[in-house]
């Protein structure tokens, strides 16, 4: 752009709140992000209280909530300090929404992918830096949304983060929002993944070829085509249930559809199904938007952390390439109990099947990796492999939802619960927090404590088990993930106990992130210096100082090597960044 | 480059061959293709999903061809002043190239008034709503989608006539990159309504 090279020396709103700079926006996306996380997450504990201890008044919250919201609103919502059904549902559904719209995404994509892209393909900035602020306040202000339906009459969205028709259309006000919201969050992430692609196109320093990009650009890249294509169904989706709810319109509307006794007005002739697959067209590719990032952060980590180049770049490159196209031909797989037919179901079956083959390459890579390192087990290194073996958790229990006979029998319990937390929370936030604790001394200049960082891992890492473990047997006992209280159910009151047990892991795993939030906050101020390449590693973002200035490098970087080159014999050091000419 | 002009926001990428901006573009409308696609498939399966003799014929539409007819020529021609208007640029005739943008935005300003006057207001008056069936449904959610995308190209195509001409002084080659992006969104609006117009007007 023409006014990018504006001086230095600008005003606090310009340099920290509307800045253009990539950098800066990064960082605004991940602490926003963060922040919503920690949000979503607070939801879930309430959650699991109401879980846990059925119709026993929340200790704290019960008085605090009523007392910040007013009589009106306890009444409906919380009378006693009981949670109402309703108000459990919008839990439940703002939990998954913020949790991924508003917390991951942003995080790992906005955030780490703002931030490090440009910096390790050796670029002054995004290709435009304006769109990048704008998509920034845009996210910004569909999180502001998604918050204010809190307060609309009937509370937030109560039908689910999948938001079913034709419940969502004659749920309460709160769908609305959720629609606006979603609509501003799916234009925010359109504008940035049009912005990657082009600066990873077209702002690669000079000699960094593809095959020299770090694998988190390649990561970033591919998940970049993932938003950009699979994200306008949705919104497509979202215009047309915003009109079924605000026109009239019958969409998703069956004809003669009887609520609680009621026949609905709606003139009939839509559709329920349409939605689903309008909505799973987006979500199933959603699902590799969460993980491939994650993938390319763990990927970093691993290489800088056990001294050694990745086993298989090129192979890992195919396939996170090869698991890009196909992730867009395997979304029926959430439907079978929808009677699509046997013949769809068994398609969808064989793309799932074949999808799983390069998420296993990935790992495989990863691990053989591993073998014969020098491995150095800093914080970030303890995050990144222990999201191996828990990844691997997630996408093994995973297989037998690809299959419609087994489906059938695990759909909608808590097994489901426990197979995509097992991907998303120890798998893609364990690579977020292993990618802050990577990152941070090249963000603030200063290292992170490693005491507070381990004790932060193992308590997470076990009390992160303790939360979804049990839900595995759970599901597999049949109880519902939709219940209020599964106790009405004899199968149910039996599991009670693991209830009981994964919610006070839920509570025991929030404890654990104090660690994460005062080592965070006291290492910006108290931390140890950090040089410009503290890790000793080999990626281009090292060799720019750390915090980097505005333009990020003082002279423009060279690329001369592929970007893992480590202990490469004959060397006198045990790592050969990518901007240095041969010794 | 802490200078920090950004390369190829001007000449073409030698790789891909197109400047930051026109790339940008593609790729927003790939995107756009994904977002009308979604709503082609929501038409085509509400369609064929429709019970028999539920879906209007050719009379219970009221939809006339002539006026869809009409404002299909309209925007036809106004690509045609879209692309004279950038060709105008290309040949250092500034004067021209705007007199052909406003050409284009009062084509598209027709296209609007009619579309509303001629077809919305009356029809509204006469009980025809979105929630009468799935295809005025249909019918209401696609154009007016499509509206809003010409209403965008206006708000765009203003902006480069009125207070984004100064670039022109300034930088030439970059406002008229800039005309080229307008114009191949101002297509792409123009190839929606070329699909909207048979499916909602003819194929009853």
């Amino acid at each position: 752009m023409s006014d990018h090279d504006h001086s230095h020396d600008q005003g606090f709103l310009r340099k920290y709140v509307f800045s253009i700079d990539h950098k800066v926006i990064g960082v605004q996306y991940a602490v926003t992000a963060l922040v919503f996380l920690f949000f979503g997450f607070c939801l879930m504990m309430m959650m699991r209280w109401q879980l846990a201890y059925p119709g026993q008044s929340m200790p704290v919250l019960g008085e605090l909530l009523p007392s910040l919201f007013g009589k009106e609103w306890a009444e409906t919502n919380m009378g006693g300090g009981v949670m109402s059904p309703d108000l459990y549902n919008s839990l439940g559904a703002m939990h998954g929404t913020i949790m991924i719209f508003l917390g991951v995404v942003p995080l790992i994509v906005g955030g780490f992918g703002n931030y490090v892209m440009p910096l390790q393909i050796g670029a002054p900035d995004m290709s435009f830096p304006k769109l990048n602020m704008m998509s920034y306040w845009v996210y910004f202000m569909g999180g502001m949304i998604m918050l204010a339906s809190f307060f609309a009459p009937g509370g937030a969205a109560n039908s689910g983060w999948t938001s079913y028709a034709p419940l969502s259309v004659t749920a309460t006000q709160g769908q609305t929002w959720w629609l606006v919201g979603m609509i501003f969050l799916i234009t925010s992430s359109l504008l940035g993944s049009v912005n990657f692609i082009v600066t990873i196109f077209h702002l690669r320093a000079k000699g960094m070829t593809m095959f020299r990009m770090p694998f988190f650009v390649w990561a970033q890249l591919v998940t970049a085509f993932l938003l950009l294509l699979a994200f306008p169904p949705l919104e497509a989706a979202g215009a047309l249930q915003l009109m079924d709810r605000v026109a009239g319109t019958s969409f998703f509307m069956p004809q003669g559809l009887v609520v609680s006794g009621v026949v609905q007005e709606y003139a009939g002739g839509g559709s329920p199904l349409l939605w689903q697959h309008l909505f799973w067209f987006l979500a199933h590719p959603e699902v590799y938007v969460l993980i491939l990032p994650a993938f390319g952060i763990i990927t970093e980590i691993i290489a800088a952390n056990t001294r050694k180049p990745i086993w298989g770049y090129r192979t890992m490159v195919y396939s996170v390439v090869f698991l890009g196209f196909t992730s867009f031909i395997v979304w029926a797989h959430h439907m079978f109990i929808t009677g699509m037919g046997t013949s769809i179901s068994a398609f969808f079956a064989t793309t799932t099947m074949i999808i799983s083959i390069p998420s296993v390459i990935l790992l495989t890579c990863l691990l053989i990796t591993l073998y014969r390192g020098s491995i150095r087990f800093n914080t970030a290194m303890l995050f990144a492999l222990s999201f191996l073996p828990m990844f691997a958790i997630g996408g093994l229990t995973g297989l037998p939802l690809g299959l419609p006979a087994s489906d059938i029998a695990l759909h909608d319990t808590y097994y489901i619960i426990g197979h995509f937390h097992y991907v998303v929370a120890p798998g893609t936030i364990f690579a977020a927090f292993a990618g802050v604790y990577f990152w941070f001394p090249k963000v603030t200049g200063r290292m992170m404590s490693e005491t507070l960082g381990k004790l932060h891992w193992i308590t997470s890492l076990i009390a992160i088990n303790v939360v979804f473990m049990p839900m595995f047997f759970q599901g597999l006992a049949g109880i519902s993930r939709r219940l209020y209280d599964q106790r009405l159910y004899s199968w149910g009151d039996a599991m009670q106990g693991w209830t009981v047990v994964s919610s006070w892991g839920a509570w025991a795993l929030g404890l654990a992130q104090i660690f994460f939030i005062l080592n965070f906050f006291l290492s910006i101020k108290f931390g140890r210096k950090a040089s410009a390449n503290p890790w000793d590693a080999t990626t281009l973002e090292w060799s720019a100082p750390s915090p980097p200035p505005h333009g990020n490098f003082a002279k423009v970087p060279t690329v001369h090597r592929e970007p893992y080159e480590y202990s490469v014999p004959g060397m006198s050091k045990d790592y050969f960044p990518q901007n240095v000419s041969e010794a | 480059m802490s200078a920090g002009v950004l390369p190829y926001t001007v000449e073409p990428h030698p790789v891909t061959g197109l400047y930051s901006g026109k790339l940008g573009t593609w790729l927003f409308l790939a995107s756009e293709v994904m977002l009308f696609g979604g709503l082609f498939s929501a038409y085509i399966l509400l369609r064929v999903g429709a019970p028999e003799g539920t879906w209007p014929t050719h009379e219970e539409a009221h939809l006339s061809w002539k006026i869809g007819g009409f404002n299909t020529l309209l925007l036809i021609i106004s690509s045609v002043t879209m692309v004279m208007a950038w060709a105008n640029l290309k040949m250092n005739n500034f004067p021209k190239a705007r007199m052909y943008l406003i050409v284009t935005v009062i084509l598209a300003s027709l296209f609007l008034t009619l579309k509303i006057s001629l077809e919305y207001y009356p029809h509204w008056h006469d009980g025809l709503k979105p929630s009468t069936n799935v295809f005025f449904g249909l019918y209401y959610t696609l154009t007016a989608l499509h509206g809003l995308h010409i209403f965008g190209g206006i708000v765009v195509m203003l902006y480069f006539i009125g207070p984004g001409a100064g670039l022109w002084k300034t930088n030439p080659e970059y406002y008229t990159n800039r005309i080229e992006c307008t114009g191949l969104y101002w297509h792409f609006v123009d190839l929606v309504w070329i699909f909207l117009f048979p499916i909602l007007y003819l194929m009853n």
